[in-house]
């Protein structure tokens, strides 16, 4: 049996308010997110906005890309890579990162909490 | 064919290695018996165990590797008896093979000497991991070391000593000098100095006669009835090779040890064979890694052409080998290799005897100078395994043989022999004997990389020592096939930044998406979108912050500021050549004071306000911007600042006006976007205050001009500035530098200094000056009209920044929150200002 997901959907802000292939942080209460708009590939992704190497509230401010066609974030401190889609460290740490979900609708950017 | 093998250490695990390789039929089963409780691991190294290397770290390879090839492994299972009629072996635990052929590699024991009391507590000896450990715990409470021996093994256990903390440590050497099998005399009273140097305590012409207290170890006493406190002591003062296996079985040894071998290294029953350091070859021991490795192919190959019936070759004989080696003794280098101590007729010496800066190099060479016989180098080993191959390669010397250790002094041209005047049946890698020409092959067959060539040949997998080499190798071999070596950004770009900055040009490319589009392919990454941001930068003049190239911008180019621990970032206004007003001091003060900043006067004569919150970085530049000051882009690869001496004006040695020049260099460059930061200075006499000569370019007053430097810079490999033209105006001074940037601009690697790249330049500084001044490229009319550009739509990033409302609301925290500063901030108090907290 598969356990169902609550997801809690809230509102983060405007699809123009994030620019275009790069990333802006989320409050949502006392958590932190970073939301990153990847235009190229018409992808959203959203992951924690701590960077897990060094405890620095950063990655939202990191450039992105991909690594064989694998989305990821660098980390404006060290250059760590991260996968968007897995959280997983690209440059061989064991430290990974939490992702979140995203959808968009009539312009405004969801993201996915879940409990 | 069955071969049991008795021994796991180095020797032993290479023979299994190579049999394993060349057992291509399956025909040969394989038994291992060791009696330590690990697979055998590199023991070389075992000095880097104190210094954090786990056994794993060290291990040969992992029991799983042994079952996988069909090996079998008995691990803490000597074999106690050999019957040779039955052609048997037993274990200690019970376990009883037969063979068709067995391998004695069973390796040595440290030598004891005699000594009274050696049996006490706290003395060792440094052989076995297990010795490593129990080391370690002693050393713990542990205060006045001693190692008896000063030979190479003995300075490898001084080393551990210091690894594991016991700083005060005397070395104990029975002969007159260090090392005495490896260096004469003033190379052994150089590395003599060297150790004390560093706090070690070294006797030589010492006799130890007794091990002095109760249990455990008190003191010593020696025979010119001197005596010394110690409380933990090391024997290292040789090797006693283990064959006390072979003796039982009635083999034939030698008189001081060893199991004699003939040149197929087969015991005096023909179907034992001998390596290693237990074997004894006409007389000799090899207490080395490398001749061990070499006697494994040896049997490896007698044992291959039974199983297979197939023809020897001339693989199946020892013919003794070269004992040079090269080590780095607790930092300092010794190497010796040839024969490091010939003399007499027919020989001469060359030698050459630094005490101040602690390097010692002797070379014997043939008498008609034309043979490299053999040699010695301590405190600098860099040409070892030039000098190595030369010797054993009978390569003939250049004429001024003294180059070959001394480096070509004044004039053009290579010091010697090159990597390409090597024969290709030279030995690069003597660990896994590689030669050249096996090496070639491996690139020549695609194995384009140092990693490739390590994997497929194994040249470098030892000791590491002949890396460079094989890099230099893999080179040549690939400009020699007509190959460009090729350097692109990264996956997205098949480009070198050169390749890219004349494309980009040419089709008049303007936004990074545009370029990826163009030139590329699939999404970016972090290596290629700041290289290709700053060519855009550099070519179009553009601010950089323009929709489509905001987000490819390093991320603090993209914030305009540098970000620093905690998150915050650091604000440093331009003060061109360090001269500022009392009235801007006072702006910079109160800015400081309102948002509450560390500041900090740079390097390069400027004020640095640490601590900003994002959001608050376009309120402190309005402010700043008021006060008519504009970014110094000291988070940009791009023009820094000009450091200059006070000069000709307030100066009573100063011959012109260098703060006026310097003003006028840095306002002529700022924002000039390039492959890396970019630093000047202008000192107005040769007394040199601004430091001119470690900047990208340095301007000297002379009394006729000015001296242009270039190329110089600090950092971690600090270069001087080499001259590229004396007594010039400054006119000429800046069409010269403008000259000079915009090629750099156009040519360098991301990320490469003025000072890196005119080292990779081929012709050097004579080429770098008749392309500047002697326009060899026909370049210069071009770099001089788009230095021209540069000046003339030059307009301060922040300005435009706080201008442009949609650029302004990008430096918030919180997209959603944009009043809200990032809560997780928090700094310490310090000297009446701030730290960032530090991270984790």
């Amino acid at each position: 049996m598969i356990a169902e997901k609550t997801i809690t959907w809230f509102a983060a802000c405007s699809v123009s308010d994030v620019p275009a292939n790069g990333g802006v942080c989320v409050k949502n209460n006392d958590t932190q997110i970073a939301l990153f708009h990847f235009t190229r590939r018409d992808e959203w992704y959203a992951t924690q906005n701590e960077c897990p190497h060094r405890m620095q509230m950063a990655l939202s401010r990191g450039l992105i890309g991909t690594q064989n066609d694998e989305p990821k974030v660098a980390c404006p401190f060290h250059k760590k890579t991260f996968s968007l889609v897995t959280g997983e460290c690209l440059s061989g740490d064991a430290c990974a990162i939490k992702t979140y979900e995203v959808k968009v609708e009539d312009g405004v950017v969801f993201i996915g909490i879940d409990e | 064919m069955k071969v049991v093998v008795i021994g796991n250490g180095m020797v032993g695990y290479k023979f299994c290695e190579k049999l394993v390789a060349k057992n291509t039929a399956a025909n040969i089963s394989i038994v291992v018996f060791g009696e330590e409780v690990r697979p055998a691991y590199d023991r070389v190294h075992l000095s880097e165990y104190f210094a954090g290397k786990s056994a794993d770290d060290l291990s040969l390879a992992s029991k799983e590797w042994y079952s996988e090839n069909g090996i079998v492994l008995h691990l803490s299972d000597p074999v106690i008896s050999i019957d040779r009629e039955k052609k048997t072996v037993f274990s200690h635990a019970g376990v009883t093979e037969s063979y068709d052929y067995l391998v004695l590699a069973t390796g040595s024991a440290a030598f004891v000497p005699p000594i009274p009391g050696v049996e006490k507590e706290g003395v060792f000896i440094y052989r076995t991991i297990e010795d490593l450990e129990l080391m370690i715990g002693w050393a713990k409470k542990s205060k006045k070391g001693a190692v008896i021996g000063g030979g190479l093994l003995g300075l490898e256990a001084a080393k551990a000593m210091l690894d594991l903390g016991v700083t005060n440590t005397q070395v104990i050497e029975f002969a007159p000098r260090l090392m005495p099998r490896q260096i004469d005399d003033a190379g052994s009273k150089l590395l003599h100095s060297k150790l004390e140097d560093l706090g070690l305590t070294i006797h030589t012409s010492k006799n130890t006669t007794a091990i002095e207290g109760d249990a455990a170890i008190t003191g010593m006493r020696f025979s010119d009835d001197s005596s010394f406190d110690v409380d933990m002591l090391v024997i290292s003062a040789g090797i006693k090779p283990r064959d006390e296996l072979a003796r039982a079985a009635s083999l034939e040894v030698g008189p001081r040890g060893g199991i004699t071998v003939n040149d197929n290294l087969q015991t005096s029953d023909p179907f034992i064979f001998a390596i290693g350091e237990c074997a004894l070859h006409k007389g000799m021991i090899y207490g080395l890694v490398a001749p061990g490795y070499e006697m494994a192919t040896v049997v490896v190959n007698q044992l291959t052409a039974i199983a297979n019936n197939t023809p020897l070759g001339d693989g199946g004989s020892f013919t003794g080998f070269d004992m040079s080696t090269k080590l780095k003794l607790i930092g300092v280098d010794v190497a010796s290799f040839g024969d490091p101590f010939v003399s007499g007729d027919g020989v001469r010496s060359i030698v050459f005897d630094d005490s101040v800066k602690g390097v010692y190099k002797r070379i014997n060479v043939s008498a008609d100078g034309k043979q490299l016989l053999g040699g010695i180098l301590v405190g600098d080993a860099e040409q070892y395994n030039m000098l190595l191959q030369t010797c054993k390669n009978k390569v003939v010397l250049p004429p001024n043989t003294e180059d070959v250790i001394l480096g070509a002094r004044g004039g053009e041209g290579d010091a010697g022999a090159g990597v390409t005047s090597l024969p290709d049946d030279a030995v690069i890698c003597s660990c896994e004997a590689v030669t050249k020409g096996s090496i070639c092959d491996a690139v020549k067959l695609g194995y384009e990389t140092v990693d490739g060539i390590k994997k497929c040949t194994k040249a470098g997998t030892g000791c590491g020592g002949c890396v460079p080499m094989v890099k230099d190798l893999m080179l040549h071999t690939m400009k020699a096939a007509g190959k460009v070596v090729r350097n692109v950004l990264c996956e997205h770009f098949d480009y070198s930044r050169q390749e890219l900055f004349d494309l980009i040009k040419l089709n008049e490319l303007r936004t990074y998406d545009d370029v990826l589009n163009m030139l590329g392919k699939g999404d970016g990454c972090e290596l290629c979108k700041p290289p290709v941001a700053s060519i855009l930068a550099s070519l179009w003049n553009e601010v950089i912050l323009k929709k489509g190239n905001d987000t490819a911008q390093d991320s603090n180019d993209r914030f305009l500021a540098n970000i620093q621990k905690g998150g915050t970032y650091s604000v440093v206004p331009r003060i061109p050549g360090g001269e500022i007003t009392p009235d801007k001091l006072i702006v910079i003060g109160q800015v400081a004071k309102k948002y509450n900043l560390y500041t900090k006067i740079t390097g390069g004569q400027r004020i640095d306000l640490f601590g900003a919150h994002l959001s608050d970085l376009p309120n402190i530049w309005e402010e700043l911007i008021e006060a008519g000051f504009e970014s110094g882009h000291a988070y940009g690869k791009s023009l820094r600042t000009v450091k200059s001496c006070v000069g000709s004006t307030w100066c009573r040695f100063g011959l012109h006006d260098s703060v006026s020049f310097a003003i006028r260099v840095e306002e002529r460059y700022r924002g000039l976007r390039a492959p890396h930061k970019l630093k000047g200075g202008v000192s107005g006499c040769i007394r040199e205050c601004a430091e001119a000569q470690s900047k990208d370019f340095g301007i000297i007053a002379t009394e006729k001009g000015w001296n242009l430097y270039v190329c110089g810079n600090g950092g971690s490999k600090p270069q001087h500035a080499l001259l590229l033209a004396s007594d010039i105006d400054e006119e000429t001074c800046l069409k010269y530098l403008d000259r000079f940037l915009m090629f750099y601009v156009k040519t360098a690697d991301p990320l490469t200094r003025t000072a890196t790249w005119l080292n990779k330049m081929e012709g050097g500084i004579d080429y770098l000056r008749s392309v500047v001044v002697h326009d060899a490229l026909g370049m210069n009319a071009e770099w001089e009209a788009a230095m021209e550009n540069h000046v003339n739509s030059y307009e301060c990033e922040w300005k435009a920044a706080i201008e442009t409302p949609e650029l302004r609301k990008r430096f918030t925290h919180f997209v959603n929150a944009p009043e809200q500063k990032d809560p997780t901030v928090v700094f310490d108090p310090m000297r009446e200002q701030k730290r960032a907290k530090e991270w984790k």
